[in-house]
């Protein structure tokens, strides 16, 4: 499903370049949910935004497929079209877009681009109105502007809705636990689980085991210093919750 | 107005944003305006020129009567000893009043017996404006359309418009007069009000913008050729919307509308103006003159969609506009909004305003100005208190592109016996790229303490995290842009009347094509 393949990449533009992914080689199959664990400033999100095609960060070397597909020279919504979701770890804010005119302009961008027919406005408040329930939101925050005044854990279910709304093939989940209350992240567990399927796949980056009690992982891995340090299974993030990187980094090296 | 379809493919450029502004403001070519077409039809010019027998031949064709031709002999004498202002901040090759014609009119006339007589040229200039052919054959005076027309009309949920189209200078015809007529609406070519409700004309004409107002107005005033006049009599709520479509067509050809409303006591009008000009190398002149009356617990919302030809990427070209609008919250509990999308011009110089000169009277101003490429913007609007506990609101969104610079300028006024008047206001910039420019210029002066004035302004840039959150979720950048933008202007566009907030949007989108790399 996504391959990567010892990806190189840097930040920032010129004499200012600075290399943050250092060969970095992953492999998540269909139907697996892989974690992605590692200290502050490891590269996991500069990971994710390499992977839906940010301005500002230059692939230099290395490999990334979807389905068998190159996506790295492809625009970010030609990715998005192709099924790659990010949920950010930093959701922004788009005054004056109510979150359903958000999503559903969005949708329809991909259908129009995979040459699907637009969804009708009858069948998207429909299944909106179902996921928000799902998810705990209001139909009142929905008429809200994007993000513009939503807490910290409301961000969060936010984009898990649009995730569920937009039905992506991978998805990729950057600290989507910080900030959740335990009910939300309760909430929010069922709702990504619900998205599990043989033909989806899933990167769950997080720093903490609580999330992977509910979204349990095929695998885990430990990226450090811009490069995949070690992997495991799901017995290897309860070993980091109870050793730290440090442990686990000095035997790995 | 613009059909909103240029070519999307014609303007291309990725990569950083900031960086390839300039390139993709370069970009934005003649091609991308696509009102601009001209009309080739045979037209009747006045000789070229501005003298004092140019006014008394454009009074005569219009058989105006002797005190209307006294009125503007009045103003241009005055005119001819006034000097062009140069306080604001645009910058325009000086203007040669002689090298222009102040009268064109269409050859054949303005009426037609069938629409087969209507010249084909002129049934293409409304159908790119995207207006229905049975509603043109109305707008052009065919007979017997008015009715099938409005039949048509009256069978749609659509929310329905009255339209008065100003083919160049002279009214071509009006839509909807029977039923307007039955509710007491006068809606005609001012032209036309000048020979049948003289009395109305001359109670109002120029009781508003004083014919020594300024410099264009006062112009205005010695040659204006044709525009609007409303009159909504006592307690009418006018049944429908009324419209003009303003064309510039003829090449070389100053404009010089001439609008005036009247809402009687208790009565309530929606007008909307709608203004495209084809695109042209030589810079057109347009200096129009609007005046707003509104007596004692009256309402008149004005809305403005403009889409002038702004000029080609290096800045040739394009309208200039200066216009004098003004509405006049003469009675108690009066209120006047001016709402407002301008997308056009090389040039724009305007102030709608509000006098408040009614106790409690009620004035609004929301405005949207787009410039990109090298478009010059000094917009804003006064508001003077006068009346006591008067209220304004100002809400003004400048979104700059390209190498384009715009200014906000506004006056809040408070005078003596304005006790407990209230403003608020709110100037928020959008700047898309590095090279263009956008200023915010607030007076207020106030003779009260007791006056509440409350200002707030923001400017931001175009962001790149905005940007790539919505290309993430799918968007491509054109529609990332186009989303970002309505966002911006939302608080606005939602003081739109519906039809006309559609096409605002898709004039928005249109006119910020390219502007993103
Ligand atoms: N635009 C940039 N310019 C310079 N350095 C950057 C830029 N973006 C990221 N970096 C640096 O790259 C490194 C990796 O950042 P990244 O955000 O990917 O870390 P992370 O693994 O997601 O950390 P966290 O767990 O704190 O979210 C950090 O040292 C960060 O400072
Ligand atoms: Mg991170």
């Amino acid at each position: 499903m996504l391959k990567i393949e010892n990806l190189v990449a840097t930040v920032g533009e010129g004499e200012d370049a600075k290399e943050i992914i250092k060969g970095l080689t992953l492999d998540v199959p269909a139907g697996e949910v892989h974690a992605i664990m590692g200290p502050n400033g490891a590269g996991k999100s500069t990971l994710s935004y390499v992977l839906t095609g940010r301005d500002g960060y230059e692939v230099t070397g290395g490999s990334a497929e979807l389905n068998g597909a190159d996506i790295l020279d492809m625009e970010p919504e030609e990715r998005a079209a192709k099924g790659l979701f990010l949920s950010f770890q930093y959701p922004v804010e788009i005054p004056g877009v109510p979150v359903m005119t958000f999503v559903r302009t969005a949708l329809n961008a991909q259908r129009k681009l995979r040459g699907e027919e637009e969804v009708s406005a009858a069948e998207f408040l429909k299944k909106s109105r179902a996921v928000a329930a799902k998810l705990k939101l209001t139909p009142e925050m929905l008429k809200r502007p994007v993000n513009v005044g939503f807490s910290g854990g409301e961000k969060k279910r936010l984009e898990i809705f649009q995730m569920m709304m937009l039905e992506p093939k991978f998805l990729i989940l950057d600290e989507t636990d910080s900030g959740l209350d335990i009910d939300a992240l309760k909430t929010v567990s069922d709702g990504v689980n619900e998205l599990r399927d043989p033909e989806r796949g899933m990167l769950v980056i997080t720093h903490y085991q609580r999330l992977l009690d509910h979204i349990q992982p095929d695998k885990v891995h430990v990226l450090a210093n811009g490069r995949i340090i070690t992997s495991g299974g799901p017995e290897l993030a309860l070993r980091l919750e109870k050793e730290g990187y440090d442990g686990v980094l000095s035997e790995a090296v | 107005m613009a059909d909103g379809n240029p070519s999307a493919d014609e303007v291309k450029v990725k990569d950083g944003i900031d960086q390839n502004t300039v390139d993709a403001a370069r970009a934005l070519e003649s091609k991308n305006y696509s009102a601009g077409f001209s009309t080739e039809i045979e037209q009747e010019f006045a000789p070229k020129g501005l003298n004092e027998d140019i006014v008394r031949f454009i009074s005569a064709k219009k058989e105006e009567p002797e005190w209307m031709l006294e009125w503007r002999l009045k103003a241009f004498e005055r005119w001819l000893q006034m000097e062009e202002p140069d306080w604001s901040n645009v910058h325009y090759p000086p203007i040669d009043y002689q090298d222009a014609y102040y009268y064109a009119a269409p050859k054949k006339g303005a009426k037609y017996e069938s629409i087969d007589d209507v010249p084909e040229e002129i049934l293409e200039t409304y159908k790119k404006l995207g207006i229905p052919l049975k509603e043109a054959e109305v707008l052009l005076g065919v007979e017997g359309a008015a009715d099938s027309a409005a039949d048509a009309r009256t069978d749609t949920d659509k929310p329905r418009v009255a339209v008065d189209a100003v083919f160049d200078s002279v009214s071509v015809a009006t839509t909807f007069q029977k039923e307007l007529k039955e509710a007491g609406v006068i809606f005609m070519s001012i032209s036309e009000a000048i020979r049948e409700y003289p009395e109305l004309v001359q109670k109002y004409l120029g009781t508003v913008v004083p014919q020594s107002d300024n410099y264009f107005a006062t112009l205005n005033c010695a040659v204006f050729s044709d525009g609007t006049f409303v009159y909504v009599p006592k307690g009418v709520r006018c049944p429908m919307e009324l419209s003009t479509y303003f064309r510039m067509n003829a090449q070389g050809t100053g404009q010089f509308e001439r609008t005036l409303i009247i809402a009687d006591e208790g009565a309530y009008v929606s007008y909307l103006e709608g203004c495209t000009a084809p695109m042209r190398d030589e810079n057109q002149l347009h200096a129009a003159v609007v005046e707003l009356v509104a007596l004692e617990d009256a309402e008149i919302k004005y809305s403005t969609v403009q889409n002038w030809w702004p000029g080609d990427e290096e800045g040739k070209g394009g309208v200039y506009n200066f216009v004098t609008k003004r509405g006049d919250c003469r009675g108690d509990r009066s209120k006047i909004s001016w709402t407002q999308v301008e997308t056009g011009s090389a040039v724009t110089w305007k102030y709608p305003s509000c006098i408040l000169r009614g106790d409690d009277s009620v004035g609004e101003f929301y405005s949207i100005a787009v410039t990109n490429g090298r478009q010059q913007a000094d917009t804003g609007t006064k508001m003077l208190h006068l009346g006591k506990r008067t209220k304004s609101r100002i809400i003004s969104k400048g979104i700059s592109a390209g190498n384009s610079d715009q200014t906000y300028r506004g006056l809040v006024s408070v005078h003596k016996k304005a006790e407990g008047a209230r403003n608020f206001t709110q100037c928020d910039s959008l700047l898309i790229g590095d090279t263009c420019g956008a200023h915010t210029v607030p007076y207020v002066e106030t003779r009260r303490a007791d006056a509440q004035l409350e200002h707030e302004a923001t400017t931001t840039k175009l962001s790149e995290d905005q940007l790539f959150y919505a290309r993430q979720r799918g968007l491509d950048e054109e529609q990332a842009v186009a989303l970002l933008v309505n966002g911006f202007v939302r608080d606005v566009i939602q003081q739109l009347p519906m039809e006309f907030a559609v096409e605002a949007q898709s004039l928005l989108q249109v006119s910020l094509e390219g502007s993103v790399g």
